[in-house]
């Protein structure tokens, strides 16, 4: 089990080694940017790569997530994909504009829904 | 403890004779009687001899394995042996049945005051103009000046009314009320897994309720933008109202959210021995789909409600957009803001709530129709998918509330599907409850009535909600009076009727009494008819166009001329539904003190919560629950009796 | 009256109550945050022009690695619990506190650069957000101060009476700070860089 005593005192190096790294792709995360990227689309992709790297360290590792319980997985699961429908789907709502009547000005907001 | 309790004690069946299934009825038995405090007081009393506890105590926890004895088990304080002060055990009480009593009564009590602000709206409906008789004079000026209605006040009204029926009246009686105070006894377990946050779950709903019932006192008025709150009107509309109303839904969604995660964890960890996921009655399956409904959809109407509540007081505008004039004055804001964000994160929460609505009434009407049948419940396996299904999609329908808002056609027919796909889970649910009555043997209770007529008035509503999920249709119907009729007839003589027969149906486990027959047959009847002359002429109204949200009930129009003489009729069958309520709360509060006395199991149910006595004490049960077989099982072919109960050890 | 399953671990589900309470308490904080970027996402990809550089990244910077070391020296707490250091456990404890004090600090500081110049919420839609993400974030941790301000003080005697429930309820403080820094570490890339 990893919270007996003989599986944690082995577990105090990884800790200090997982902040460490963590440390170091704050570092990055920083350096990136000042790196001006070719679209905003790449900085993005790019930002939340480290960003979800740096989360699952502190998720698997501090939180003990690697080896937790099904009905911890199973909540966690569900969350995730309602969070991915709550990022996206409203989102997509507003940009569809497929079949609605487009202004015949050019360009612009979509940001209003009429 | 009285000397007279002590000898009350030492007679009492309940404590003498423990283990034994008692399936004799009443009147015979020398049960205390309990009215009103009694009955607080009798739940808070151990049911069990310390000696008996204490054993329990250390070998309950290890029942199922043989690990590592819990150290320092004896210190932990043994709250029996302490006599809780008055505050302690009557008010902050962490009983999931005080609590569960708190909640019901508490909703209850909400449930009357929203419909006694429909009635208002009732009578403006169907005499636009006219002062209110009797209470016109005392609503006030800034209301009712010489008892008119002011426009400003039916928003209220309307507003108000579905903020408190639905997140004060209905959820806390059928989440917090019958989950509360049943879940527990039927899965076999002391009490909730948190017992503290439980007590906090409910003050922080009293909280928000008191909250939302002071929003009435400025003079600008309560909040009045609809029970849905759109921006940017619920933002520019310049009432303190609106604020209130954002401030009590923050402590009434942490309510849930407390809640939810008490009801989730109880379940999964607090099972009696022998209870198996399919083994558990189909209302505790409701409730445990419900719980996760609470906790992962209300999270983004408690963010939404903080930036509306910025955009209100710290003059942000997340919803305001640029460039909106008011009376032909440019609002002075940052502008760049999206009125439909709100909608969206709105109704991503409000859609799973009508699931939070429903789910909890199904579960009670499984309950009484498979104990009023003698028959096992049609497919339960079927019901239990079904509902898991259900909880899932009811977080990928939302929009189709926002079919009216520019949407494009790809999104609109993602909504559209989905919101297809979901009506199969309920369709099942209800086919599989009109099949349990195929060969029953049926007991015309109180409980049972309300349960039977739960069933078409919920095809009927689920039925009239199908033009409502296609968007052409949608386009016609948006925004009318038909949308109204739908969603009540879900709500009302469907699940409200289905939170009555729980309560017709609870009652004698709650108070070791039943409710009187005739009246609750009273209380029916009158409110079948009734209720059902409110809603159906809506669908002939929405259908005419006739909208919602109209103060003077739509007078104006040339299309509403010929559907406004129903508005009379439902102003009728309003004031008359509202009276045939009285045979209930007549009935209710005359036999907590005089109804006719039962034991254990009146109805001669299955369910595990038959099994502790009525009403159940602190730690609920007099031996340690253990399940032997399904929930259902009546009419066993060749058992003794038609029920056979959960609990009942096999015979050898 | 004992509930059971408060410390040791109910067998089918391998659980003890309070964990599963926390992770599920968790989730919802996962769509609370998320609606939030939501709103984000849709207010920006919304808006005509949006602000860069009004934001001090050194001091966001300097604040990420409070975090990430009050992560570290969250669950060194724990560890030190369950080796049976309960000096170290105290000093790790009280480390992550002060950590968490400082980040707030320096949230003070960012918040009064911006209000001393008028530039409060009401002044953009990234403003606004930027104020609410943060603040909310802000609000989580002083309650995760106010818990570990317990567990120092008062809270510390359940570690003589029942030592694992009191371990249990620094792990459960601990995924619960974890899930703090967590935030952080989105909010921080999302709000200053890109």
């Amino acid at each position: 089990m990893h919270s007996d005593p003989a599986s944690v005192q082995a577990s105090l190096r990884k800790y200090v080694m997982i902040g460490g790294a963590l440390l170091v792709f704050t570092a990055i995360t920083v350096a990136v940017n000042l790196v001006h990227l070719s679209s905003i689309a790449l900085a993005v992709t790019v930002a939340l790569i480290i960003a979800i790297m740096k989360g699952s360290m502190v998720a698997t590792v501090f939180m003990h997530l690697s080896n937790e319980k099904k009905w911890i997985y199973g909540a966690l699961l569900l969350t995730v994909i309602f969070f991915v429908v709550l990022m996206s789907v409203p989102l997509f709502t507003l940009m569809d504009t497929i079949g609605t009547p487009q202004p015949a000005i050019g360009g612009g907001e979509h940001a209003g829904g009429h | 403890m009285s000397i007279e309790a002590r000898a009350r004690r030492a007679s009492d069946s309940r404590f003498a004779r423990a283990g034994t299934v008692a399936a004799t009825r009443s009147a015979t038995l020398t049960i205390a009687r309990v009215p009103a405090a009694r009955l607080i007081r009798t739940i808070l009393r151990p049911s069990l001899p310390c000696a008996r506890l204490c054993l329990l105590h250390t070998i309950l926890p290890f029942m199922d394995k043989t690990a590592t004895h819990v150290p320092h088990a004896h210190e932990l304080p043994h709250e029996h042996h302490e006599e809780l002060g008055f505050w302690r055990k009557y008010v902050f009480s962490t009983d999931h049945k005080v609590i569960g009593i708190q909640y019901a009564v508490t909703g209850l009590l909400f449930l009357l005051f929203g419909f006694c602000l429909m009635m208002l709206m009732r009578w403006q409906l169907a005499y636009p103009g006219k002062p209110i008789p009797l209470i016109g004079a005392w609503l006030g000026q800034s209301r009712a000046p010489m008892g008119i209605m002011l426009p400003e006040f039916y928003n209220q009204l309307g507003a108000m009314h579905g903020t408190i029926m639905v997140f004060l009246g209905v959820v806390p009686l059928a989440v917090g009320g019958f989950g509360n105070f049943v879940m527990p006894l039927q899965i076999g377990a002391p009490d909730m897994a948190f017992p503290k946050i439980n007590m906090m779950s409910y003050w922080v709903y009293f909280i928000g309720g008191v909250v939302m019932l002071a929003s009435f006192f400025p003079t600008t008025g309560a909040a009045q933008s609809g029970w849905t709150s759109y921006a940017p009107l619920s933002v520019i509309t310049a009432t303190s109202g609106q604020t209130f109303w954002l401030v009590g839904m923050i402590f009434l969604i942490t309510s849930s959210l407390l809640g939810s995660i008490n009801f989730i964890t109880t379940i999964v960890q607090l099972r009696a021995k022998g209870l198996s996921y399919m083994r558990l009655p189909f209302f505790v399956w409701a409730q445990f789909v419900t719980s996760f409904l609470l906790l992962l959809a209300f999270p983004p109407l408690e963010a939404a409600g903080i930036l509306q509540l910025m955009d209100k007081v710290a003059g942000t505008s997340f919803f305001l957009p640029s460039g909106l004039v008011i009376s032909g004055k440019p609002l002075a804001v940052a502008g760049q803001g999206n009125p439909l964000l709100w909608q969206h994160l709105f109704w991503f929460l409000a859609h799973p709530e009508v699931y939070v609505l429903i789910l909890p009434a199904m579960g009670i009407v499984s309950e009484i129709i498979a104990n009023n049948t003698r028959k096992p419940l049609w497919g339960y396996k079927a019901l239990v998918y079904s509902v898991v299904f259900l909880g899932f999609m009811s977080f990928i329908v939302w929009a189709h509330h926002m079919f009216m808002t520019g949407m494009g056609t790809v999104m609109s027919a993602f909504f559209q599907t989905t919101t297809m796909i979901i009506s199969i889970p309920s369709v099942v649910i209800l086919t599989a409850l009109l099949l349990s009555l195929w060969g029953a043997s049926i007991r015309f209770t109180t409980p049972m009535l309300f349960s039977l007529a739960f069933l078409p008035m919920f095809g009927i509503g689920g039925l009239t909600g199908l033009p409502l999920g296609l968007a052409p249709s949608d386009i016609h119907l948006h925004d009318t009076y038909y949308v109204i009729g739908h969603f009540h007839y879900v709500v009302a003589p469907g699940t409200i009727f289905a939170l009555f027969a729980g309560v017709y149906y609870w009652f004698p486990k709650a108070t070791g009494r039943t409710m009187n027959e005739l009246l609750g047959k009273l209380h029916f009847w009158g409110s079948l008819v009734c209720i059902n002359l409110v809603f159906m002429p809506m669908f002939v109204q929405g259908l005419a166009g006739m909208n919602r949200r109209m103060y003077d009930g739509g007078a104006q129009y040339a299309h509403n001329q010929t559907v406004l003489h129903w508005n009379v009729v439902q102003g009728y069958a309003a004031w008359g539904l509202g009276l045939f309520q009285l045979f209930f709360i007549i009935n209710f509060f005359m036999s907590i003190k005089w109804g006719k006395v039962v034991d254990k199991n009146p109805w001669e149910a299955t369910t595990l919560e038959w099994s502790a006595p009525s009403p159940p004490g602190h730690g609920n049960f007099l031996t340690e629950p253990i399940v032997y077989r399904g929930p259902y099982e009546y009419s066993v072919p060749g058992a003794p009796r038609d029920f056979t109960p959960q609990f009942e050890p096999e015979k050898a | 009256m004992n509930i059971p399953y408060t410390v040791e671990e109910r067998p089918d589900s391998g659980l003890a109550n309070g964990k599963l309470g926390i992770w599920l308490f968790l989730a919802s904080e996962v769509m609370l945050f998320g609606a939030l970027f939501s709103t984000y996402i849709i207010l920006r990809t919304g808006a005509t022009e949006w602000p860069h550089g009004e934001l001090n990244v050194p001091l966001g910077a300097f604040n990420t690695v409070l975090l990430i070391s009050s992560s570290v020296t969250m669950v060194m707490a724990w560890a030190m619990l369950k080796l049976h250091n309960w000096s170290r456990h105290r000093l790790y404890l009280a480390a992550t506190f002060v950590l968490a004090g400082l980040f707030l600090v320096n949230k003070y500081f960012e918040y009064s650069d911006h209000l001393v110049k008028g530039e409060g919420p009401w002044h953009s839609t990234f403003l606004a957000i930027y104020f609410t993400l943060t603040g909310l974030h802000g609000l989580h941790i002083v309650g995760g101060m106010v818990v570990m301000a317990y567990l120092l003080g008062p809270g510390a005697k359940l570690w003589k009476t029942n030592p694992d429930q009191f371990t249990n309820r620094i792990e459960y403080t601990g995924l619960y700070w974890h899930f703090v820094d967590l935030v952080w570490i989105f909010l921080f890339p999302v709000l200053y860089l890109l």
